[in-house]
């Protein structure tokens, strides 16, 4: 499997099995330099932007905050805090919908600017060489930053290694078309990145890192080897790969470099390697350097659907509509709204959403762009989905399984493995969308599982009840029967006479006594 | 002669000591079938079966005293998984057990309430706050949906509403296909 793909100068490359060569439309953004959104009237700041727990609102409605103030705690280990991405009012604390592809609401705390962005002390951490390991993680969750490549996983927790690292991989591949906006932040903030990953490698402890890149962007290649030149630190190695989608997948890329697989159950860190994406590193660099906590993303909003594709930097909460206007607004025949890319990303039906962390795209497909509603057909098992899988997983198999509701089965053939990267749902002749049922059977899944732990704590309370019913009954019975016995003995006369013998008894001693 | 009998005795207090010693190390604390049974139970503790609660009936199965059709809550699917289990035949779930519907939670009509206690006598999972004369209320995240505190209430006030799907109980959709060329020209 492991082809080897050299480079003329560089170290020697591997392949990860599958995937797809695919056209990538980023031009279309790239043409002019990150944009600054202004502030919107209203930022909607969900509670829940991060794998993990939903962090608890502290904030109070008619409250002021400033930018960069906690507005909401974590509560569970696997969470960050929340911040006030702008100076203003606490207007509400409600459900508004959120970017999800089931279209339903969520906690927000809904914040109205007063346009004056006055923010809180910034604490940074400038003396971080000489920091421990822990206070730069302690710093990097209290800065609320996740990972930004899109699953928005706490960094911090990929902070803490428990196991050695041998390699800290920094992830610039950005292979799902459309999406630039790693790109446009590797040209123009190269050196915040190369700031990033000695701040991380230092958290780490690893030996060195590698910033992997794919090569259709020359531009970011140029701007981060001089940025690199400029450090000088002989531990970090750029890397550029070949342009194959899903590279930018953490297995995938993972296993570009280092040739090997991460377990299937494992994570990268049972092989000694840790991934991040360019924009965490960046982020970091600012929390660090600057003090900045994670308020703005940088955000591609492209497609044809829209008039002026650009990358934006925005606050988090600002509306997708918001963001279209600043980008010229919608194109006459815009078609669908898309989170993400066209791979990999989900529907959205309104555009009253906010920028949340994971969003780093934002793609108004035209009329021409949008695929056709597809007719699908029976599997004809040629077998092409098995042969483009970068998970090396059976597709026509998993389907089948799925179709029949065979959940058992499905679960047992790996369908967790899967990441939805929609090679398979593109190259199947009967197009039919095999993604949306591998999506469908993993919530079928999780949901029976839910259900599961749900009726493990009935049973719980069940037996509990049960047990304290009967250690109250058997405490009334306890009661009664000394009840009795008490009433017994009073009743019967010998008690009566030995109580006046002993009453007689003690008086005469006292008698005696006198 | 001697030496044969000396060998089969030796032989026998040799497995004796192995299989004594296999009973005390190995030993299995309960019945392993009612927990198996009891696992596969959907724990709504709601008595539709005729037993006081999950673990009853599972002991009952297992004592072959009821059969495996008479729990709606776990509804086909539970009872597939029971049939499998116990190696016995599917069979639909009996009508005089009620029939399989979608989940529901209990609610409490606060205003309606009058604090009697009843309900929270009735709860089998203890699901239900309140004290004497004092408002009750229904703790969504424990409700089994058991419908046992409905008939002890004398005004009424308690209602079965579907659970409300959030961001994380959301669900996929499955998508349409079909498994034949016949079948989507049948469907239009």
């Amino acid at each position: 499997m492991a082809e080897m793909r050299s480079r003329p100068g560089g170290p020697p490359l591997h392949r990860f099995p599958g995937g797809l060569e695919l056209p990538d439309n980023k031009a279309m953004a790239t043409t002019t330099a990150i944009r600054t959104a202004p502030l919107p009237r209203e930022l909607v700041v969900p509670l829940a932007q991060h794998i993990g727990d939903a962090a608890k609102s502290i904030a109070k409605i008619g409250q002021r905050v400033l930018r960069g103030e906690v507005i909401a705690q974590p509560e569970d280990a696997i969470s960050v805090p929340v911040h006030s991405p702008t100076s203003g009012i606490v207007t509400a604390i409600e459900d508004r919908l959120i970017p999800h592809p089931s279209g339903l609401t969520a906690r927000c705390v809904v914040i109205e600017p007063d346009g004056k962005d006055d923010a809180v002390e910034p604490q940074p951490l400038r003396d971080w060489k000489n920091a421990a390991p822990v206070e730069i993680r302690d710093h990097i969750r209290a800065a609320g930053i996740v990972g930004l490549g899109g699953a928005a996983f706490p960094t911090w927790v990929k902070l803490d290694a428990r196991a050695p690292i041998e390699r800290l991989i920094l992830n610039g591949a950005e292979c799902e078309p459309y999406i630039s906006c790693d790109d446009m932040l590797m040209r123009e903030r190269a050196n915040d990145i190369v700031s990033g990953a000695l701040i991380m490698l230092h958290a780490l402890q690893a030996e060195r890192c590698q910033l992997a890149i794919e090569d259709n962007k020359p531009e970011a290649e140029a701007a981060l080897r001089d940025a690199l030149a400029t450090v000088d630190d002989e531990r970090l190695e750029l890397i550029t790969v070949p342009s194959v989608y899903p590279e930018g997948g953490e297995r995938q890329l993972i296993q570009v470099l280092t040739g090997q697989e991460v377990p299937h159950d494992g994570l990268p860190l049972d092989i000694g390697v840790i991934c991040h994406n360019v924009a965490t590193a960046a982020a970091v660099h600012r929390a660090a350097i600057h003090g900045e906590t994670l308020i703005s993303r940088v955000v591609t909003v492209t497609g044809r659907g829209v008039t002026q594709p650009a990358n934006v930097e925005a606050r988090i909460g600002t509306s997708f509509h918001d963001l279209i206007e600043f980008c010229g607004g919608y194109a006459e025949d815009v078609a669908r709204l898309i989170m993400g890319g066209p791979m990999m990303g989900f529907a959205v039906s309104s555009d009253d959403i906010p920028l949340i962390k994971a969003t780093n795209c934002i793609l108004a497909g035209s009329a021409t762009e949008a695929v056709p509603a597809r007719v699908t057909l029976p599997c004809i098992r040629c077998g092409e989905c098995a042969q483009v899988c970068p998970a090396t997983l059976l597709p026509q198999t998993l389907y089948a399984f799925t179709r029949a509701r065979d959940f058992e089965k499905v679960q047992a053939y790996d369908v967790f493995d899967c990441i939805e990267c929609g090679c398979c749902d593109l190259v199947c002749p009967s197009q039919i969308p095999l993604v949306s049922h591998f999506r469908f059977a993993k919530t079928e899944i999780r949901g029976k599982e839910m259900e599961r732990s749900k009726a493990d704590l009935a049973r719980q309370r069940f037996e509990f009840r049960q047990s304290r019913l009967q250690r109250e009954a058997d405490a009334q019975e306890g009661k009664r029967r000394r009840k009795q016995e008490t009433l017994e003995k009073l009743k019967s006369s010998d008690s009566k006479k030995n109580e006046i013998q002993a009453a007689l008894e003690r008086a005469r001693k006292k008698k005696e006594k006198q | 002669m001697l030496s044969a009998v000396l060998v089969i005795a030796l032989l026998a207090l040799a497995f004796g000591l192995l299989l004594g010693f296999a009973a005390v190390k190995f030993r299995v604390e309960g019945d392993p079938v009612v927990e198996r049974i009891d696992a596969l139970l959907p724990q709504t503790q709601c008595g539709q079966c005729g037993f006081p609660g999950c673990r009853p009936y599972a002991e009952a199965i297992a004592n072959n005293e009821a059969d495996i059709n008479q729990c709606p809550p776990g509804g086909e699917d539970g009872m597939r998984a029971l049939a499998e289990l116990l190696d016995r035949d599917p069979k639909p779930i009996g009508a005089e057990f009620g029939e399989e519907k979608t989940k529901m939670l209990a609610i409490i009509d606060e205003e309606t309430c009058i604090g009697c206690t009843l309900c929270i006598q009735a709860c089998p999972v203890d699901a239900i706050l309140g004290a004497a004369k004092q408002m009750h209320t229904v703790i969504e995240s424990e409700c089994t949906g058991c419908e046992l505190c409905i008939a002890p209430c004398p005004v009424d006030c308690i209602a079965m509403v579907p659970p409300r799907t959030t961001v994380e109980s959301w669900k996929w959709p499955e998508p349409e296909t079909f498994h034949s060329l016949n079948e989507r020209e049948a469907h239009g």
